[in-house]
């Protein structure tokens, strides 16, 4: 059996996107990980376009969840 | 009042290729007289077969982004479901007029080229959707096909509305299923889930003309003109420093002083489009009519458009003018394209008018480096591309601005806008 951390592993590394047309700019985000994501001066979501690193990546879902907008994701590579 | 119709325009070819003009005919073919030149519709009688030939050929998408079309063509037809095969012929781009007049003078090798990538990729639909107000010729092709029974695949027209965006493909499948024509974000792409989630194939209705070509002559024929790494000709809208417009039909890699032999002294040129990029008249006047060169200095094709911007014009005024079209045109689904653009543009306005403030130059820079990338399409990246490069190559006129001078004698707009766009500069703000 493979659990999941090691399915993550063998999948790869993941990176946070945003899709610009769903988000509405609640700057939740920036607030929740602060290290990967910052806001514009108009409260839009600045992204890290780099992978999320593996201490990160707990707070990086907690944070896809807690988007009102469902306008955030993780997707890999 | 600066739009013109594709009525007015004249077609050119350069006479030094041999073989030219491939698409456009002096005057308008009905379906005797493109019979009569190119014979019958090729089918190949089987889905995919054209494939092989399209990629020897070495065609590349003619609507912008200069995509390898045998590429699409083979994702599509691999694609789950039966796929809708779609001829782009919006031309959405305020300045280029050249599928305007292929429609009207050659509309049966678009159709034909229709049929065909319709075939080659196994397609169960086929849609022309064309700007409002299109020329009627084109549907008196379709009229005069289906009266002889040419085509295999019935055809239905879908209207795009007079917007920029109008023409991007994913706005265009929007349209099509019955939406508005606004740019959708993310994944699968419409090759895979298009209209009505069948994979979509969206060709520029020039690309389909090169293919009806092609699917007749065989890829060596299409190879004959053109570079190695970009065979063929194109179609190019031409503006000469005197505001005459000129489609011409030239072989990809043609110099582009041939095109505009007055270019060495103008002052800059517009490549592109209005996701394009300026170039200083002297380094244009070296160039050719290619990506590889183009991009090599920072620009490149796009749809076609070339402009050559007189001397007695304030180049700033001109970015200024189209800045602010564009930003108007911004969909504004995206915080940052809906935030950054109007913002960008009245940073530009102030540019193009006396004495503006020193940040405002750095203003427009930071907003320009903020909208890169942050849309669901490439609306803010082209604005950007358009008004960097205006800032670079007009910098000598900025200097003059912030002294209180603007060099031009001539105020009267240059760049086509589509009417009811404000004519000048001090419109804005
Ligand atoms: C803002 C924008 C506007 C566009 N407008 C057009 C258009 O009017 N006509 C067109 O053929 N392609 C247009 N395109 C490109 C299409 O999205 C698509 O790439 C093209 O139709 C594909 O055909 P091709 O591969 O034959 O060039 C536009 C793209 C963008 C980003
Ligand atoms: S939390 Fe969601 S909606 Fe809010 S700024 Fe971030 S991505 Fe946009
Ligand atoms: S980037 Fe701009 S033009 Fe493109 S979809 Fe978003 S808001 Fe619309």
């Amino acid at each position: 059996m493979v659990d999941y951390q090691t399915r993550r592993a063998a999948a790869g590394s993941q990176t946070l996107r945003v899709n610009p047309i769903a988000c509405t700019g609640h700057g939740v985000c920036a607030e929740l990980l602060p290290e990967l994501i910052s806001a514009d001066e108009w409260g839009y979501p600045i992204i890290d376009p780099r992978p999320v690193p593996p201490a990160l990546e707990a707070e990086a879902r907690k944070t896809v969840a807690a988007c009102p907008a469902l306008a955030l994701r993780l997707v890999r590579g | 009042m600066t739009a013109v119709t594709a009525e007015d325009r004249t077609a050119r070819t350069d006479p030094r290729t041999p073989g030219l003009p491939r698409l456009l005919p002096r005057t308008p073919e009905d379906l005797r007289a493109h019979l009569a030149r190119h014979g019958r519709l090729p089918y190949r009688g089987h889905p995919g077969l054209l494939i092989g030939d399209v990629k020897a050929a070495g065609l590349t998408g003619r609507g912008g982004a200069a995509f390898p079309t045998y590429r699409k063509l083979a994702v599509v037809a691999q694609a789950r479901g039966r796929p809708v095969a779609i001829a782009n012929g919006a031309e959405s781009e305020p300045a280029s007029h050249k599928d305007a007049l292929l429609l009207r003078t050659a509309p049966h090798l678009v159709l034909d080229g229709l049929q065909l990538a319709a075939e080659a990729v196994g397609a169960a639909e086929a849609r022309l959707y064309l700007h409002r107000g299109a020329s009627h010729e084109v549907l008196r092709a379709l009229a005069e096909r289906a009266a002889a029974g040419t085509d295999r695949l019935e055809v239905t027209v879908a209207e795009a509305p007079p917007r920029f965006l109008a023409g991007q493909e994913t706005a265009l499948v929007s349209r099509i299923d019955g939406g508005p024509a606004l740019p959708r974000f993310g994944l699968p792409r419409v090759s895979e889930r298009g209209v009505g989630g069948a994979p979509t194939l969206v060709q520029n209705v020039e690309t389909l003309a090169h293919i009806a070509l092609i699917a007749r002559y065989g890829p060596r024929w299409f190879r004959a003109a053109g570079t190695a790494a970009e065979p063929g000709t194109m179609l190019a809208t031409v503006y000469r420093p005197d505001g005459q417009c000129t489609v011409f039909e030239a072989a990809i890699g043609t110099p582009l002083r041939d095109m505009l032999p007055d270019l060495a002294g103008t002052q800059a040129l517009l490549a592109g489009g209005f996701h394009g990029t300026w170039l200083a008249a002297p380094r244009a006047a070296q160039l050719t009519l290619d990506n590889e060169t183009l991009r090599r200095h920072g620009a490149s094709l796009g749809a076609g458009v070339l402009a050559a911007l007189p001397p007695d014009r304030c180049g700033l005024g001109e970015a200024a003018r189209v800045a602010r079209y564009l930003a108007a045109e911004s969909a504004g689904q995206c915080g940052p394209c809906f935030n950054g653009l109007p913002r960008i543009a009245a940073a530009m306005a102030e540019l193009a008018g006396p004495k503006p403030r020193s940040r405002t130059r750095q203003d427009a820079e930071r907003w320009a480096a903020l909208v890169t990338g942050r849309g669901a399409c490439h609306h803010p990246d082209g604005t950007v591309q358009f008004v960097r490069s205006a800032l670079t190559v007009f910098a000598p006129e900025l200097d003059a601005h912030q002294r209180g001078r603007c060099s031009a004698s001539n105020r009267r707009p240059f760049l086509p806008l589509p009417d009811g766009m404000p004519a000048t500069e001090e419109d804005w703000v």
